[in-house]
């Protein structure tokens, strides 16, 4: 009887990946319930006891995860993730996944203030954006990976295994990286856009529509400005981005600054060239028929990702690191990739991408190539008073004070 | 003697009892504004004085009251165009209202319970729906803009969406029923007989219009043009929608100071001067236009 109730023996961990581990672990379970059935008398009555509090803690592992909008892989017959799916199965981890997040400011302003009273926000992972999981680290709103749990991080791009913000990458692991650049609609602007100058041509006026996101569409004015956003700047130099914003605003060039919905005015005629995000462009050509064009501007796009981490309040933390690992096997980055056609951070997943969908292995959005990588610059790191302070000129620019 | 004083006595305790009566009605009532309405006052009030803190969105108080200054100077513009936009969508939204609103009372036979419904039926939709929709219909691609294109009154430069107009036009659409229903509401209640009493004393339909029907109806007119200004003068979604950043309201302002720059006390100033500014000019409309019938 003491055989059958120690799950895993501990000597099997060794180099096993936590994979296996938790596999056997739900294989054991499952042979001790078929134990259980065929027992009988007093001792099958105290190995319920023992039982069945084991089979209420495995039954409980769960975790939560709180993510962007078409940003899993997702079965439209089924109504299903399939890797999340594939997950729950190979893990026994109940996943329970929401859309919850539509902008970094706005998830974040809901959650904080339990975050700071240390009660459950509902999720055990968030997604954020660089810049601001940069905050919540900051703020330590996150918990620290036991690496020993995650041994798939490896695999993570070396470009991206050494953030400013989280050296080692001991909070965080990115999940898409975000390429902002310049796209257009086909059938209004055959020649294509290839600068800033082109983007903002007398003959769109009217039609053209930048991103509420500061940090790129500021980063975009300032990289075609001569300025390089990865370094420190001057507030001189971030003020003049802004002043060419307000004027093009003011001078009625551009129509509207918005968040992911310029998508629809894309579609709909209403914008034809837009400051816009690689991988939307991507989804909205494979729905709407390649109408659309995407490109890096000569003088450089920003490049942000969106970022793995494990709230403080979290108290599924091995659930949620088993989750992060699961999806940082490039078989699952690939599947994951091919569907949400961002760029993706894990190495091995262009090769795993070969067997998934040829097509997808030189795209150059979901695998940059050298070239690209040179072009493109990461918004660097901003103070809090700094972040106040650009957020403020932004937000008047775009009319909102 | 004793008889006496124990029968004033509880006279007396009795007369208590009456005047401590309308104060216990009145207690949940009152109880629940101190705690829902007075509470979150004195809250907004006191965020709007604090100063930025250590981390981003930490204030600490400091009773800066020149923070409402400072926002009302910075978002004087987008005030000044809240108000006219307002105005402005009122006055739309009375013009198309009362006609409206004068055919389902006195034109409209046994068809003036379903016109009624369909007054109504647009609230079954969401407000973001069906404003949506109207960045569809105005859309440069959309129905309206084509046929305006093949008229030539507009040319393929020209756009719709995007316009103060098209905001103004939004918000009088948003909230017609509103202006629509308590028009109705006064001029329903016109006895006819005054009516026909006007004609009788020789004066035209259009004497009778303006000197019968048009008095009669200004509680309806007065509550429609509040009902239809306030909620227009504080709403943001129809600018978000249908205007540009040239065309943002203080309600955009609020809602980017609230979330996006998480500048809480800026946020809580504008929203307390918005209060204000739309209290005071409340109460001098009803002074000018009189609230003998309102209620």
């Amino acid at each position: 009887m003491a055989k059958t109730t120690r799950s895993i023996p501990p000597g099997t961990t060794g180099e096993n990946e936590l994979m296996t581990e938790l596999m056997s672990a739900s294989k054991a379970f499952l042979s001790r319930r078929a134990l259980l059935a065929g027992a009988g008398g007093a001792a099958a009555a105290t190995m319920i006891g023992a039982e069945g509090a084991d089979f209420a803690q495995a039954a409980g592992k769960t975790v939560r995860w709180a993510n962007w909008g078409l940003y899993l892989d997702f079965d439209n017959k089924t109504k299903k993730y399939p890797t999340l799916e594939a997950f729950q199965k190979l893990t026994g981890i109940k996943a329970t996944y929401q859309e919850a997040i539509d902008d970094n400011d706005t998830f974040t302003a809901k959650v904080a203030p339990q975050l700071r009273l240390k009660k459950d926000i509902g999720y055990d992972i968030v997604t954020m954006t660089e810049w601001k999981a940069a905050q919540w680290v900051a703020s330590g709103y996150v918990q620290k990976f036991d690496d020993a749990a995650i041994p798939n991080k490896k695999n993570v791009t070396a470009s991206l295994a050494n953030r400013p913000f989280d050296p080692g990458r001991h909070y965080s692991l990115p999940w898409a990286g975000i390429i902002a650049g310049i796209a257009w609609s086909k059938s209004a602007l055959p020649k294509g856009l290839k600068t800033l100058d082109d983007l903002f041509a007398p003959a769109n006026k009217g039609r053209i529509e930048v991103l509420s996101e500061m940090r790129d569409t500021i980063g975009l004015i300032m990289l075609w400005q001569g300025v390089d956003v990865s370094k420190p700047f001057t507030d001189a130099q971030f003020q003049k981005a802004v002043d060419f914003l307000q004027k093009k605003i003011k001078d009625g060039y551009i129509r509207q600054v918005k968040g992911q919905s310029y998508a629809e005015d894309l579609i709909s005629g209403d914008a034809i060239a837009v400051i816009g995000w690689s991988g939307d462009i991507n989804q909205l050509n494979l729905q709407n028929g390649n109408r659309f064009g995407f490109a890096v501007p000569e003088s450089g796009g920003t490049f942000s990702t969106d970022n793995l981490m494990i709230a403080s309040t979290s108290p599924n933390k091995a659930s949620a690191e088993a989750l992060i690992n699961y999806y940082y096997d490039p078989k699952v980055a690939a599947q994951v990739a091919n569907y949400i056609t961002y760029v993706c951070p894990v190495n091995g997943a262009q090769e795993a991408m070969a067997k998934i969908n040829p097509k997808q292995v030189s795209n150059p959005l979901i695998f940059p190539t050298d070239a690209m990588w040179k072009n493109l610059k990461v918004f660097r790191e901003l103070n809090p008073a700094d972040t106040a302070k650009y957020a403020k000129s932004f937000q008047k620019a775009i009319g909102n004070g | 003697m004793a008889a006496v004083v124990r029968s004033s006595g509880s006279t007396t305790s009795e007369l208590k009892k009456k005047s401590l009566v309308p104060y216990l009605l009145l207690a949940p009532g009152l109880l629940w504004l101190a705690l829902f309405f007075v509470a979150p006052i004195i809250t907004l009030i006191s965020t709007a004085t604090k100063t930025p803190g250590a981390g981003i969105g930490e204030f600490v108080q400091t009773y800066r009251w020149a923070n409402y200054w400072d926002s009302l100077v910075g978002a004087s513009g987008q005030f000044g165009r809240s108000f006219l936009y307002a105005t402005c969508a009122t006055l739309l939204a009375l013009a198309i209202a009362y006609p409206l609103a004068y055919g389902i009372a006195f034109k409209s036979g046994k068809y003036k319970n379903i016109l009624l419904v369909l007054v109504v039926a647009p609230f079954f939709c969401s407000f973001i729906l069906r404003t949506i929709a109207w960045k569809q219909i105005l859309g440069q691609e959309g129905p309206l803009f084509r046929f305006l294109l093949d008229l030539h009154i507009v040319t393929p430069t020209t756009h719709l969406t995007a316009t103060a107009p098209a905001v103004i036009v939004g918000l009088a659409y948003n909230f017609l029923p509103f202006m629509t229903l308590p028009l109705y509401g006064s001029l329903e209640r016109i006895d006819p007989r005054v009516l026909e009493a006007s004609g009788d004393l020789y004066s035209n339909a259009f004497t009778t219009f303006r000197k019968v029907t048009v008095p009669l109806s200004m509680p309806g007119v007065v509550a429609g043009t509040l009902l239809t200004f306030i909620p227009a003068a504080g709403d943001y979604v129809n600018a978000e929608i249908l205007g540009n950043p040239n065309t943002k309201m203080i309600g955009n302002v609020i809602n980017a100071q609230f979330l996006n720059t998480q500048d809480y006390p800026t946020a809580a100033a504008l929203s307390f001067i918005l209060m204000i500014g739309i209290s005071i000019l409340v109460m001098i409309y009803i002074r000018k236009a009189g609230t003998e019938e309102l209620v």
